[in-house]
């Protein structure tokens, strides 16, 4: 296969069976866990449970203290990444394009050569906390496949957009394919791995606040 | 019998001067990247060689291709070309028909058996036996069976016969193919093939190809779909004046906004520069006036294999090839339904879990502690 001809099908039928899989594992997800909820609670409310989830959905994003100190490397190295991973996916000028085609919004891009710099910063930060978790006996005991293969799909788009950019190791029609691929693979990915948290994030940082809420404590 | 005429002889008689063709010589090695010394040589060389002999062969085709060719204002580059070779066999050209250019074409291929190069035009089509394409009530496939072992080398001229090009565009009612698929599924004979690609290939690029033959006496240093690296070793994009917008971000909307007038970047016009090998913001079109891009165009791939199946021209490079709107709908559908599928049956689970739950007595522990 040729590099043109896998840049079709990425762009083709790829990308419509990425969706289909994405779309369908993320409804069955967030349909089972709504359908199952939680058992009742029939005690009086204390409190109300929306302002509790609210303000953790909100606290529970910024750093917590402290936590700098104890562990700077994960602290860093996940604020970074994370951060600069939906900088470089949501304002590529390209990106806008294609996320123009196919949800009708569009907003202004950054320059691509500042694109460039947080991209690698995201790169390096992402080997960072690789390392970190296979050199550290307790995150390595912790770690399973599962989340090496959730790492590995976060860092392919990223490793292969800063390889076409630059046109380094293939020719950038196939590396552009290879792109594509990737960003293709996580989203199969999102709803079979842990990186379900892209979306469920909100939901038990809401779940926290809101429980206490409910009780009339405020964490 | 008289001497064959040398290419020298032929340039005499149409006046070209040494120094002109000198002129020409530097030109062709400095677009093909050969150092300025070479110029004299090749100079030199190809006024002693005789006329490379050439059968140019025409199958499913628009003779875009030989027009490019053709179509050239002496004393242009691309014009001298025809003096370089000497045209055996050419059907829109040659002034015999039928019976009599049929003989032509065999005439040449005896006379210059292993010598000749074999230009082919068009793709080949394949299916039901290859009767969607033929001439003097010969299939192309039959035809190039016949002339390819005869030939020192295949060049493919264009698109359609490097890579099948339009006659192979989804759903390829005919089943065109390339002249390299032919080679590579064995159904003709393995000859050195270049593929000069394009719809239609840049003029100069052929002149520099069969130059570099006649003066070298080998093919070009070729990429890996079989074209001349020097002339398709850049992209579009990374040879672009327009890249500096591209790079700043600057980008014309439609057609003719104030971003269009300004020149700025086509890529959200749907430009294909970025992933099209080709030598034509260098070498550029119509004796070097212009190329699309400069008269406000984008880039529609057309050197590139498949480029009439990567979705509309005017789309840009990241859109989707097809709306993704249908799948996607049905995807919901689909999600909505097994989530509650799934969900309901955790919820039948659960509830037959609860109902064959037991409640411990005190009994219960008291038989426990019991040995
Ligand atoms: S006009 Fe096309 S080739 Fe030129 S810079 Fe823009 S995208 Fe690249």
């Amino acid at each position: 296969m040729t590099g043109v001809e896998l840049l079709n099908w990425a762009r083709g039928p790829g990308l419509q069976i990425a969706l289909v899989v994405f779309i369908v594992g993320v409804a069955i997800r967030f349909i089972e866990m709504w359908l199952l909820g939680k058992s009742p609670d029939f005690a009086e409310a204390r409190g109300s449970a929306a302002a509790g989830g609210w303000r953790t959905l909100f606290t529970r994003s910024l750093p917590m203290p402290g936590a700098l100190k104890r562990a700077p490397l994960v602290f860093l190295g996940g604020y970074v990444f994370h951060i600069g991973f939906f900088i470089t996916f949501l304002f590529y000028a390209p990106h806008i394009l294609f996320l123009r085609a196919v949800t009708g919004f569009s907003w202004p891009a950054l320059p691509a050569y500042l694109i460039d710099v947080i991209g690698l910063v995201s790169i390096a930060a992402l080997v960072a906390v690789l390392v970190h978790r296979l050199t550290d006996p307790v995150r390595r005991f912790l770690s399973r496949t599962g989340d090496y293969v959730a790492w590995a799909a976060t860092f392919l788009p990223l490793l292969t957009g800063y390889f076409a950019y630059h046109r380094l190791v293939t020719d950038y029609t196939t590396m552009l394919a290879l792109h594509v691929l990737s960003f293709e693979l996580l989203l199969v990915l999102i709803p079979l791995t842990k990186l379900m948290h892209t979306f469920t994030f909100a939901v038990s940082r809401w779940y926290n606040g809101a429980i206490a809420g409910r009780k009339g404590v405020k964490v | 019998m008289h001497e064959p005429e040398t290419l020298g002889d032929v340039l005499a008689k149409r006046g070209v001067s040494r120094r002109g063709f000198l002129k020409y010589c530097a030109t062709l090695a400095s677009l093909m990247a050969l150092p300025p010394s070479v110029a004299a040589q090749m100079a030199d060389k190809l006024t002693r060689a005789t006329r490379q002999s050439v059968i140019y062969l025409s199958f499913q085709e628009c003779t875009g291709c030989l027009e490019s060719l053709s179509r050239t204002h002496s004393p242009t580059l691309e014009g001298l070309l025809f003096d370089l070779i000497s045209l055996d066999y050419q059907e829109t050209l040659l002034a015999a028909a039928g019976h009599a250019a049929e003989e032509a074409r065999a005439n040449a291929m005896r006379a210059n058996s292993g010598k000749f190069v074999l230009m082919v035009d068009g793709a080949i089509p394949l299916k039901d036996g290859g009767v969607y394409s033929t001439i003097a009530g010969r299939t192309n496939i039959e035809i190039l069976k016949e002339a390819v072992p005869h030939a020192a080398a295949v060049i493919a001229v264009g698109t359609c016969s490097s890579f099948g090009g339009l006659p192979h565009a989804n759903p390829n009612p005919t089943g065109a193919v390339s002249v390299g698929t032919l080679m590579e599924k064995g159904l003709i004979e393995r000859k050195p093939l270049i593929n000069v690609s394009g719809c239609p290939p840049i003029p100069v690029v052929i002149s520099g190809v069969v130059a570099h033959f006649l003066t070298l006496g080998t093919l070009p240093e070729l990429d890996g779909y079989g074209r001349p690296k020097v002339f398709f070793g850049d992209t579009i994009h990374d040879r672009c004046y327009r890249r500096p917008f591209y790079d700043q971000g600057k980008f014309a909307k439609t057609f003719d906004d104030e971003g269009a007038r300004n020149g700025w970047c086509l890529y959200e016009l749907g430009c294909k520069g970025p992933t099209t090998y080709n030598a034509c913001a260098t070498a550029k079109w119509n004796g070097g006036v212009s190329f699309p891009i400069e008269s406000g165009h984008g880039c529609l791939g057309c050197s590139e294999p498949d480029f009439w199946d990567a979705g509309s021209f005017y789309a840009p490079l990241p859109a989707p090839r097809a709306p993704l709107s249908a799948a996607a709908g049905a995807a919901i559908a689909v999600g909505v339904a097994a989530g509650a599928a799934v969900g309901l049956a955790g919820l039948y689970k659960r509830k037959k879990a609860q109902q064959a739950h037991t409640k411990l007595t005190v009994d219960d522990l008291e038989t426990e502690k019991k040995p």
